[in-house]
């Protein structure tokens, strides 16, 4: 079923920009994290990541960015220029579980980081990290420190932060986990706004069922133990999606469909 | 709500995110202190006071002779008439630990920063650093006079010596104490080792490195003394500790008196001073300069 309905993506959108071929990752102390996955991701896609804790999503999502290599298997970058020694330099923004951000520096400072690392003047910086700021409804939160700040706008700096290089891809590990359930709608939908507006592609881990029908366009639906791919679903329900499609019948169908999948994967 | 333009809105459009932001109050300051630090100055100050007068009235009332134990008036007329002669002394020990301080910060960060670099160096280095810091500062001091030859050369090596191990290992503490995920995210965006240095690395090592400063800055001081102490007792020293010894040999009671309170003096001063860069450093994001109401 995977590797139909990836072929299906590839057949239909061309060279997808990522390629995961097979990739299993083992660590050190022997956990089969995850085995055996091929997907493509296709330019410009949201897709989520679905599945219970331990099925590897995070592992997945951490090499897709090139955070450790898989242990077999390849994940390839058709489109991303690559380095002298032949590995891909993809164009890509990472939101983690946590803020991350640097205490000791605003949130301007904070969004400016992937430009001050990648030499970019500092005037330049700052008018695109202030703008992007904007964009994601900090307008006036520049020169606040992330202590000064509630959880919800601690997520918006992490988000203008990974988004400011105008990334081709952006990958979010489960982001808003942590959030009470008001911000975290509010948060979903800046996020989907966000992806309309830049049409970046955008691969969401989570484990709620709510959250990847309400966002995605796909749902990978993981199983744990080893952690690998059992389904690929489609949610084509057209954009925007907002509070009228929260409440409506075919968002609880589809609800259904994801929750009776995951249920079926999880069984094995 | 999801019509709201995303840009424009100077606070986030939800309201939990604006209400759960915390409220910063500026409290009331006298004499340029907030209204809630002093309490913690007078009522140590009062007790002193109070102890001070005890102690005046139990010498005169027992004529205890000034040789025992003098009177605080008395030490503090000696500090006056014999300010020439204690002030040099004053001198010459504060610059010594100062020196020390700077020579400890500049080793223990420098060695911090290599060993954080290497692996093979810190395992191979640090059981020395380890040895000079558990060996007492008493029992080498005498070698490294007889080594160094100029007695202030050896009094610093000696304070130096004293002072460094806790600037080099907070610091190390602190270099490897950066969050993790923060680590991950320098490398996604293909920092160099000098970047991530620059930027991540040591800032987190800041508040590590800090608290290894306060510590620091009393161990110069003992190191100093200590090591004045030895050399006093061989006669070529001209610190405080010298003139305690001194003043010890010559009865002069009120004397040593005045040289310990100087002593005890420059320790605060040391302490406030390191406490108070701490808190310029610190305030505006570390938990340990915040004040919470609850």
């Amino acid at each position: 079923m995977t590797s139909s309905a990836a072929a299906a993506i590839r057949e239909t959108k061309g060279r997808p920009l990522v390629s995961v071929r097979g990739v299993s990752k083992q660590f050190s102390n022997g956990t089969l994290a995850v085995r055996g996955v091929d997907l493509d991701l296709a330019d410009g896609e949201f897709v989520s990541l679905l599945g219970p804790a331990g099925c590897g999503k995070s592992t997945l999502l951490r090499m897709i960015a090139g955070l450790g290599a898989p242990s077999v298997g390849t994940i390839e970058w058709p489109t991303a220029p690559h380095d002298s020694r032949g590995l891909a330099e993809p164009d890509l923004g990472f939101v983690f579980q946590d803020p991350t951000l640097m205490p000791w520096a605003t949130a301007l400072k904070n969004v400016m980081l992937p430009m001050t690392l990648a030499g970019v003047s500092k005037p330049d910086a700052e008018a695109r990290a202030a703008e992007m700021l904007a964009l994601v409804g900090l307008k006036g939160f520049e020169a606040s420190y992330p202590r000064e700040l509630s959880g919800g706008m601690k997520m918006r700096v992490s988000i203008a932060r990974a988004l400011v290089t105008k990334p081709k891809i952006l990958l979010m590990d489960e982001p808003f986990a942590a959030l009470d359930e008001i911000t975290r709608h509010k948060l979903n939908d800046d996020l989907l706004g966000l992806w309309e507006r830049n049409r970046f592609t955008a691969v969401f881990v989570t484990h709620s069922v709510f959250e990847s029908v309400y966002l995605s366009q796909r749902i990978v639906v993981m199983a744990a133990r080893p952690g690998r791919v059992m389904a690929d679903l489609r949610v084509d329900a057209a954009y925007p999606r907002d509070d009228l499609f929260r409440t409506s019948a075919e968002y609880a169908h589809l609800c259904r469909v994801a929750s009776e999948t995951l249920k079926k994967a999880i069984a094995g | 709500m999801t019509d709201m333009p995303l840009a424009g809105p100077s606070v986030p459009h939800d309201g939990t995110d604006a209400e759960a932001r915390p409220v910063f109050v500026e409290e009331r300051r006298v004499l340029g202190l907030p209204v809630s630090a002093w309490p913690g100055i007078i009522a140590p100050l009062t007790i002193g006071l109070f102890a001070l007068a005890a102690w005046e009235l139990i010498v005169e009332w027992k004529r205890v002779p000034s040789y025992i134990l003098p009177g605080p008036l008395l030490i503090a007329k000696t500090l006056v008439t014999d300010w020439d002669t204690l002030s040099g002394a004053l001198w010459i020990t504060l610059r010594i630990t100062f020196a020390a301080l700077v020579a400890a910060v500049t080793v223990g960060v420098a060695l911090a920063i290599l060993f954080t670099q290497s692996k093979w160096l810190e395992k191979s280095l640090f059981p020395y650093a380890v040895i000079l810091q558990v060996t007492p500062v008493v029992s080498i001091a005498p070698l490294i006079i007889i080594w160094v030859g100029d007695i202030n050369l050896s009094l610093l090596i000696c304070a130096w010596l004293v002072a460094f191990f806790p600037i080099l290992s907070n610091t190390i503490l602190g270099l490897n104490s950066a969050d993790h995920n923060l680590i991950n995210l320098f490398q996604l965006y293909r920092a160099s080792r000098w970047q991530t240095l620059r930027h991540l690395r040591l800032p987190a090592a800041l508040p590590y490195f800090l608290a290894g400063l306060k510590i620091s800055g009393g161990l110069a001081l003992i190191g100093a003394v200590v090591a004045e102490f030895v050399a006093g007792s061989g006669g070529n020293a001209s610190g405080l500790a010298y003139r305690i010894l001194e003043s010890g040999y010559q009865l002069r009671i009120p004397r040593m008196f005045a040289a310990l309170i100087l002593i005890s003096l420059s320790g605060i001063a040391i302490f406030l001073v390191t406490s108070w860069i701490a808190h310029l450093f610190l305030r505006r994001w570390h938990e340990s300069a915040i004040r919470r109401e609850n």
